[in-house]
């Protein structure tokens, strides 16, 4: 009986651990092998994040070599003015001004894909809504009270939160835009969509090759077990 | 090794102990590899790593084997260990290979825990913060000792280098002396089985066991095909999910050590889970401490806990086959609970699990001389061995699917397998009724 009681338990344990409060994340389409799509969150983030934001475990060289880019056409079309081919994806901003402005370090984001995932990414890249408490004039639904401003406010307009209730508790339900930007919803979307597939990326260049080293390696694994057990087979013939 | 004569039904059980040294090797050769490149020092030791995936030649390889190497390792030695409590290869004669196993298995864990401070990611500061605070739990020379270890008042540079010393000097020498006394300890009196009886009572005119074979080369070639299938396994978590979905490489691993904030929810590695919950169960801080210590301890003093006269699952009675079956399953449940934040359900829960856990081993003494033990063969007993079981996993494959007919929109017909569910709940019902049969 008891132990009966015990798996009752454990399996209705996650029921109660998977109710959490908060906005949900919407699903970001990572595919690496989408060149033109890298190609263009490079470009976008280089717009966009580099000014703050540093990904310095990345090297120009690396894109292009990754993205079947041209060297010449990664300098001058990604990279900022005065980058070398060489160079890690460094911001010009510098620590010191940084705390004064944000009261926060912009932090590196060569891992960020790799520690918060790229749905969480996307969420939040598209969870800015207009709050005019905050001193930069905007809030956040998946990362509330971010020291960050919504830097892609141009393209996306501006949010206004629906919300609902839950345990007596106002949470966001969702967001709706107010005022429209200069991209269309699904234009923006893809926007954001590039710049996460370019940071999940970044979080791991190498992943794309291992996935295709993989297969040799295990076919040649496999082979290898045959091979293994049809000695085994040939030596234990006479155990019985 | 010719001259080792090893019972002759080994099953699927005895691999591990040979796959365990196997990764033992990939530990050394790949985190010799590592400290080429790492660099044991607060301010570089993250970057290097980073520097190590990305622009080492191979680096990325050389890391993700020996990050998976880790919890490959755990994953091996747990099975060895739980093949120890089926065919109880802990009693007497064996004890002295339990405790050096034993050894072994405490060694490895301050071998992973030291190594796991040294990718300086916020979860190895972190985690490691925690652990070395359990001493400062300890009265009276709790503080001074806590700080001892640390060699700071927090876990710091001084820590890192410490432990990088540890990691890839120190306890590798423990461990390749263990593992050297572990062997030395079975030669001398030789493996147990599955039926737990002493090969060496039947010996032929030349004091060869009748039932032995000789280790190398039936046993060697044996273990090249499991050390095929385990790399199997290993290569596809290496070059497919390294990070096992967080719990070979956890997320917030990814963000640098940072001093000034303590993360929201700090977990272990999936391995010291089981022992980290037992330790959140116990209210008392200093008692939670002895608690989970006393998890490992109480393993060590197995051999005399059980009282029964048989070693083998197989001829012992029903009592001890239940406790087994509740000891993994609240192993198994403290270990998810350690990931999981501590709700007030989720620490009721674990203090069932830590309840049945030292139940399992305290209790030892009176219910295995309670229950009443089937007689003993006088030989080895054959079983089916995994290779004449194939023939009935098609048949239950073939049971538990169906063949359907498609037929495509361009006109051509195919046929494609479907779950059969009325077949799969058959196979669970003869599952779970050979299950309650096999616990009597």
């Amino acid at each position: 009986m008891k132990k009966f009681i015990t798996l009752f338990l454990l399996l209705i344990l996650p029921l109660g651990v998977s109710a959490s409060e908060g906005i949900e994340l919407q699903e970001a389409d990572i595919d690496l092998s989408d060149k033109v799509s890298l190609q263009r969150g490079a470009k976008h983030f280089v717009t966009y994040c580099l000014g703050c934001h540093s990904v310095k475990h990345i090297r120009y060289l690396r894109i292009a070599l990754d993205m079947g880019v041209d060297e010449k056409k990664v300098l001058k079309d990604i990279a900022p003015e005065g980058a070398g081919i060489y160079d890690q994806m460094h911001s010009a901003m510098n620590a010191h001004d940084a705390e004064k402005w944000f009261g926060i370090q912009p932090p590196d984001l060569s891992l960020i894909a790799r520690s918060r995932g790229a749905d969480w990414l996307y969420s939040y890249l598209k969870g800015f809504y207009t709050d005019k408490s905050k001193i930069l004039g905007t809030n956040n639904a998946v990362f509330p009270d971010v020291g960050m401003p919504n830097v892609l406010w141009q393209l996306q307009g501006g949010q206004k939160p629906l919300y609902k209730k839950v345990d007596g508790k106002q949470v966001i339900d969702k967001l709706v835009t107010e005022e429209p930007g200069t991209l269309s919803q699904a234009e923006f979307d893809r926007v954001v969509n590039d710049l996460v597939n370019f940071l999940v990326y970044v979080g791991e260049p190498v992943q794309l090759e291992r996935q295709r080293m993989g297969k040799y390696v295990l076919f040649f694994i496999l082979m290898f077990v045959g091979i293994a057990y049809l000695l085994k087979r040939e030596y234990w013939r006479d155990i019985h | 090794m010719a001259q080792y004569y090893a019972p002759k039904n080994f099953n699927f059980w005895y691999f591990f102990g040979s796959l365990a040294l196997l990764v033992l090797v990939n530990q050394f050769v790949t985190g010799i590899l590592l400290t080429m490149n790492y660099k044991p020092d607060a301010k570089l030791a993250f970057d290097s790593v980073e520097y190590i995936m990305r622009d080492v030649n191979w680096g990325w390889l050389v890391r993700y084997m020996h990050s998976t190497g880790a919890s490959a390792f755990f994953i091996v030695v747990y099975l060895h260990m739980f093949r120890g409590l089926l065919y109880g290869s802990f009693k007497q004669p064996r004890e002295l290979i339990w405790i050096f196993g034993m050894l072994l298995f405490v060694a490895l864990m301050a071998e992973a825990f030291m190594g796991y401070l040294l990718p300086w990611g916020q979860m190895s500061y972190w985690g490691a913060q925690v652990i070395i605070s359990l001493f400062s739990a300890i009265p009276v020379i709790g503080d001074e000792l806590s700080l001892w270890v640390r060699g700071d008042y927090v876990v710091s540079d001084a820590t890192l280098n410490r432990f990088f010393a540890f990691h890839v000097i120190s306890v590798p020498l423990v461990l390749v002396l263990l593992v050297f006394l572990h062997i030395v300890a079975l030669h001398e009196v030789g493996s147990n089985n599955p039926d737990g009886i002493e090969i060496k009572k039947n010996k032929d005119a030349n004091g060869i066991p009748l039932d032995g074979i000789p280790f190398h080369p039936y046993y060697t070639v044996k273990d090249i095909v499991g050390v095929g299938v385990f790399m199997l396994f290993f290569a596809t978590v290496i070059f497919y999910m390294p990070e096992m979905g967080g719990y070979f490489l956890e997320h917030a691993n990814f963000i640098p050590a940072d001093p000034m904030k303590t993360p929201e929810h700090i977990a272990p590695v999936w391995y010291f889970t089981p022992f980290y919950a037992i330790l959140r169960a116990i209210p008392d801080k200093f008692a939670g401490v002895i608690g989970m210590g006393g998890a490992i301890v109480v393993m060590f003093l197995l051999p005399w806990l059980d009282r029964s006269e048989v070693k083998s699952i197989r001829y012992r009675g029903g009592i001890y086959k239940k406790a087994l079956l509740l000891f993994v399953i609240s192993f198994l449940g403290l270990g998810y609970l350690g990931t999981q934040p501590a709700t007030p359900a989720a620490t009721t829960v674990a203090r069932i699990f830590t309840a049945i856990y030292f139940g399992f081993f305290l209790l030892m003494p009176l219910y295995t001389r309670w229950e009443k033990s089937k007689p003993l063969p006088t030989r080895l007993t054959d079983q089916p061995s995994l290779e004449d079981r194939i023939p009935a996993l098609i048949e239950t494959y073939h049971e538990i699917t169906l063949v359907k007919q498609v037929t495509k929109e361009d006109g051509t017909t195919v046929l494609k397998r479907r779950p059969n569910p009325a077949g799969i709940l058959n196979v669970i019902t003869r599952l779970a009724k050979k299950l309650k049969k096999s616990l009597d």
